[in-house]
């Protein structure tokens, strides 16, 4: 069956909220770890719940960790799957899968910062992104999150607890956001239209 | 149901930021919320959504989140089982974690109870409010919802006082709950209480306050507000 997107299946539970976003753009979705359907696939994303020593392991098993870097259609990252296009992560001192330079690291907690971080947060981004199209500067996205990637050069929004980190990200075809657009209202719903018609 | 979609339907578009659905008689009547209601409300809703009533294991956890909430909020089953808080924690992660307290003044003293959905089995759970955010928040709790029961239902605003000192001794998320009436008691707790999120239901229920008007009210008054 052909869809518009393949999601790359990493174990995690919360997928149905993307799948639900994505039918109510009108976009069909199939969940596969298989490298062939991923490949003939017009869009990827790839989500993220958990750790990133297990996600990556989960993508190592599926051999997705060698397939993943060579794709050339659009590929959106969520939350962790974002900080996975990087070369990796402090959490478990993880490998990543390297297209993006730059490291996750954990956020510090304080008082009035609690870690995860959790909630509404407005993101800056840069000088009008595709990916950006149609959204406000500030608008606000909703985050849940212990780790964050440091403003890059790939870094087209950006956001801010306790430290700027990256919310969004670009680097040719492959893209992240560090936030859930799926649960961020209309902007993430802009933003995953954007994904599906407005990128190339 | 169809009552219930619709005001999904409606808290999304005023721009509410995150819907809480509760099951209250699910743990009195010693069953979980019902799936295919969460999987209906997950489906139409583009905010937050978490999901309580009954939620008594890894396994219902799990099929509560498959179906399409993002977190999930126990009360009675962790009062009865605290270990369930670390379990849930370990296996899904504290942001999708919540605890749900439901707290009483007594002459000074807050106590925790349980069952509250069920007038005839609601009971005083024999601990105090204060240790069991702290022990919960040790155990892996990644956010807290406490319904002050003295205030709840009757709109003479929330319990500042109560919800001040829980926020002083938790560093996760609170959310306050019980006593909503105006637009003022949502900045007063805001302002004076220190809340991370003010949750509300008869005065949306019954468009008292409509949140579009309520927000714009309190980024007025320079609380931060998603517009």
């Amino acid at each position: 069956m052909a869809v518009d997107v393949a999601i790359i299946k990493g174990g995690g539970a919360n997928i149905a909220s993307l799948r639900f976003a994505l039918e109510r753009l009108g976009a069909t979705s199939m969940l596969t770890t298989d490298a062939g359907q991923i490949r003939s696939a017009p869009r990827v994303i790839l989500p993220g719940v958990g750790a990133a020593e297990d996600a990556m392991e989960k993508l190592h098993l599926a051999e997705l960790d060698t397939v993943i870097p060579t794709l050339q259609q659009p590929l959106l990252g969520i939350c962790l799957g974002m900080q996975l296009l990087f070369d990796g992560s402090e959490e478990d001192d993880t490998r990543c899968l390297g297209m993006i330079a730059g490291r996750a690291r954990l956020f510090e907690a304080s008082d009035d910062r609690p870690v995860p971080h959790m909630g509404w947060n407005s993101v800056q981004k840069d000088n009008a992104p595709a990916l950006l199209e149609g959204i406000d500067n500030n608008a606000y996205f909703y985050f849940v999150h212990s780790y964050a990637v440091d403003v890059t050069p790939a870094t087209i929004g950006t956001a801010s607890y306790g430290r700027d980190f990256s919310a969004v990200v670009a680097q040719d075809n492959f893209m992240g956001t560090q936030f859930h657009p799926e649960r961020s209202g209309k902007n993430g719903a802009r933003l995953l239209q954007n994904f599906l018609t407005g990128v190339s | 149901m169809g009552d219930i979609l619709g005001l999904a339907e409606r808290y999304r578009d005023e721009g509410a930021d995150e819907l809480v659905f509760y099951d209250i008689t699910a743990s009195p009547d010693g069953r979980s919320v019902d799936r295919s209601w969460v999987n209906r409300v997950a489906e139409i809703l583009d905010i937050p959504f978490c999901v309580a009533g009954g939620i008594r294991s890894l396994q219902d956890a799990e099929e509560v989140l498959n179906f399409g909430a993002d977190k999930i909020s126990i009360n009675s089953p962790a009062l009865a089982c605290p270990d369930l808080i670390n379990e849930l924690a370990k296996r899904f992660g504290s942001q999708c974690v919540v605890v749900g307290i439901d707290s009483r003044d007594e002459e000074g003293v807050y106590r925790v109870y349980q069952n509250t959905g069920d007038p005839d089995k609601t009971s005083q759970s024999g601990r105090e409010t204060v240790d069991w955010v702290q022990e919960a928040e040790k155990r892996g709790a990644g956010e807290f919802v406490l319904n002050c029961m003295n205030q709840d239902g009757v709109r003479q605003g929330y319990d500042i006082r109560q919800l001040s000192l829980v926020r002083d001794n938790c560093t996760v998320p609170l959310i306050a709950s019980g006593g909503a009436g105006t637009k003022e008691h949502f900045l007063d707790v805001f302002a004076q209480a220190r809340v991370d999120g003010a949750l509300a239901a008869s005065v949306f229920h019954k468009q008292i306050i409509e949140i579009g008007e309520l927000k714009q009210y309190l980024a007025g008054q320079n609380i931060e507000v998603r517009p």
